[in-house]
């Protein structure tokens, strides 16, 4: 079997993995990235709208502005991207099988950065087996990146930021969202997201939830229904919405599989969508050599995503001697700063003590073993 | 329950509190942004995009946006910057009878000068019939178009938006 041999392999060409790279191979090191998908930035280049955050963080530029700004600085920086390459595994010693042009072959690396991203959590209820009914990224896919409309009048499922912007999004690709419903008693997304779907006409429905899809070769209505305190519907109160669609909108988990393989330590942080990698401050999981960077590490978001995928990748890159210690502990502390800012706020908070719990768990796991820091 | 964390419509107090809404006084003196931001969430380009200090937010970024009336020349680089869509320039002077609002639009079709739409309120009920004056669409909104909308007056607290115009196939 062929063996490729490089420096520094990440796997994910998306926010994080694009970020490591071009931080890693700036600074000199033989960069090598690899993506199942036949095109890079990973979740990137469908956001269309304009980000928020501070400058530092592209904001007001829109997402798939800033997915080209990455990948030309990638280029020039002399990452080498391999798309349509699928990373099947992992072994102990970070060795990678991939397949690349329909043959099998394997990547050893110094370090491999992972930044394989998120999936879509689902739901299941009866009639969700129906086409028509599908994730709400899924359908942000086929209407930003495929250009396919994938229905026309949408019942969206869910209130955070995802299926606020997914639902704005639709309604600007020409589809009407008849209602989003959200089982919490309050939206979990940013007012402002919210407020752009109520001036347009959309209700949000708080304490309410999808019951059922009817239809029998695809969804034609979607029956809602009001919840109780126990997030129990509540008869009597159901409604049926001429629906043709119905866009899941419940959450992300971290694509962790590679992961597993290679031995790392997880712990659970329901926050951050299920089992996470144990990681230190500068994104090095408990398999020596071995980091992580993006929505693996806990979902959040594109910007911090960016920033964790900079700092695995000078610390990777500091680790093999291509920058100074002192010169990649400066920078590496500047976008620990600019990530405390990421999660600041209320809305912040409890990615905040998520990531503090995580690094606690990393902190003790390196007592218990005797490993020095 | 009311508020934009349960209806996503900001709520009559928390406009009152929102440092980012200006007097009615001063919005019946002229042009003037309104900053309907009223939920700490870490953003802050509306600050930078003002080249005349008319909105500050500060070091901590989840601060609320501070519009400094004095300052604000009605430019209107808020209102296509903030990705929050939450920005409007609000003029009361505009006639006897009737103000005009700035708005963001982010669909298509776009209207034209001259169009009698249907002006929307934040719950995305029709107000009234607004008349469209201007339609700025430059490389420097990034895309969002910012439309000008003639109205009565005595709604100019009230209209936000446009309802959106039907596409024809």
């Amino acid at each position: 079997m062929k063996i490729i041999e490089t420096d520094i392999a990440i796997v994910g060409a998306g926010a994080a993995g694009l970020s490591a790279a071009a931080e890693a191979a700036r600074a000199g090191a033989k960069v090598m990235v690899f993506d199942e998908n036949r095109l890079p930035g990973g979740q990137l280049f469908k956001q269309i709208h304009k980000f928020f955050g501070s400058h530092d963080h592209h904001a007001g530029i829109r997402g798939y502005q800033i997915g080209r700004d990455l990948l030309s600085e990638v280029r020039d920086a002399g990452a080498d991207v391999r798309l349509n390459t699928i990373v099947y595994g992992m072994q102990p010693d970070k060795s990678l099988g991939i397949i690349c042009d329909g043959k099998s072959c394997v990547v050893r690396a110094e370090k491999v950065i992972v930044a394989a991203g998120a999936k879509e959590n689902y739901m299941a209820f009866p009639g969700s087996t129906l086409p028509g009914v599908m994730g709400a990224g899924a359908a942000q896919t086929m209407a930003n990146v495929n250009r396919v409309l994938p229905g026309e009048r949408i019942v969206m499922i869910g209130s955070g930021n995802v299926g606020l912007i997914v639902s704005y999004q639709l309604m600007q690709a020409g589809a009407e969202i008849l209602a989003l419903v959200e089982a919490a008693p309050a939206i979990g997304g940013y007012g402002v997201h919210a407020a752009k779907l109520r001036r347009a006409g959309v209700p949000i429905l708080v304490s309410h939830t999808v019951t059922r899809a009817i239809g029998s070769d695809k969804v034609e209505a979607a029956e809602i229904a009001q919840v109780d305190e126990h997030f129990q519907p509540i008869p009597g109160t159901e409604q049926i919405l001429p629906a043709d669609t119905i866009c899941l909108a419940v959450g992300l988990n971290p694509m962790t599989e590679l992961l597993w393989m290679s031995g790392c330590r997880f712990t659970y942080i329901g926050p951050f969508g299920g089992h996470v990698p144990l990681h230190d401050a500068c994104l090095e999981t408990t398999v020596p050599g071995l980091y992580v960077a993006g929505d693996i590490t806990g979902v959040e978001e594109a910007s911090s995503a960016m920033e964790e995928g900079r700092l695995a990748g000078i610390a990777a890159a500091c680790s093999l001697g291509f920058i100074p210690a002192a010169e990649a502990e400066k920078r590496m502390e500047m976008i620990r700063h600019r990530l405390d800012t990421l999660r600041s706020g209320s809305f912040g908070a409890v990615r905040r003590q998520s990531k503090e719990k995580q690094l606690q768990a990393m902190q003790d796991y390196r007592e218990k073993e005797g490993l020095a820091q | 329950m009311n508020g934009v964390h349960y209806t996503g419509i900001p709520s009559e107090e928390e406009l009152k509190r929102c440092p980012g809404v200006p007097t009615p006084e001063r919005v019946l003196r002229g042009r003037i942004a309104c900053v309907e931001c009223v939920q700490e969430i870490p953003c802050n380009p509306c600050e930078q995009l003002c080249r005349f200090g008319a909105i500050s937010v500060g070091e901590q970024i989840t601060s609320l946006p501070q519009l400094h009336e004095e300052r604000c020349t009605g430019c209107g680089m808020c209102v296509a910057g903030c990705p929050g869509l939450a920005i409007t320039l609000l003029d009361g002077s505009y006639s006897e009878t009737e103000a005009t609002i700035d708005f963001p639009y982010e669909y298509l079709p776009l209207p034209a000068p001259g169009d009698s739409v249907e002006a929307v309120g934040r719950d995305g009920a029709i107000v009234c019939t607004g008349t469209v004056l201007k339609v700025t669409k430059v490389p420097a909104y990034a895309g969002t178009a910012v439309i000008r909308m003639a109205i009565p007056k005595e709604y100019i607290h009230i209209v936000r938006s446009m309802k959106r115009i039907k596409r024809h196939e």
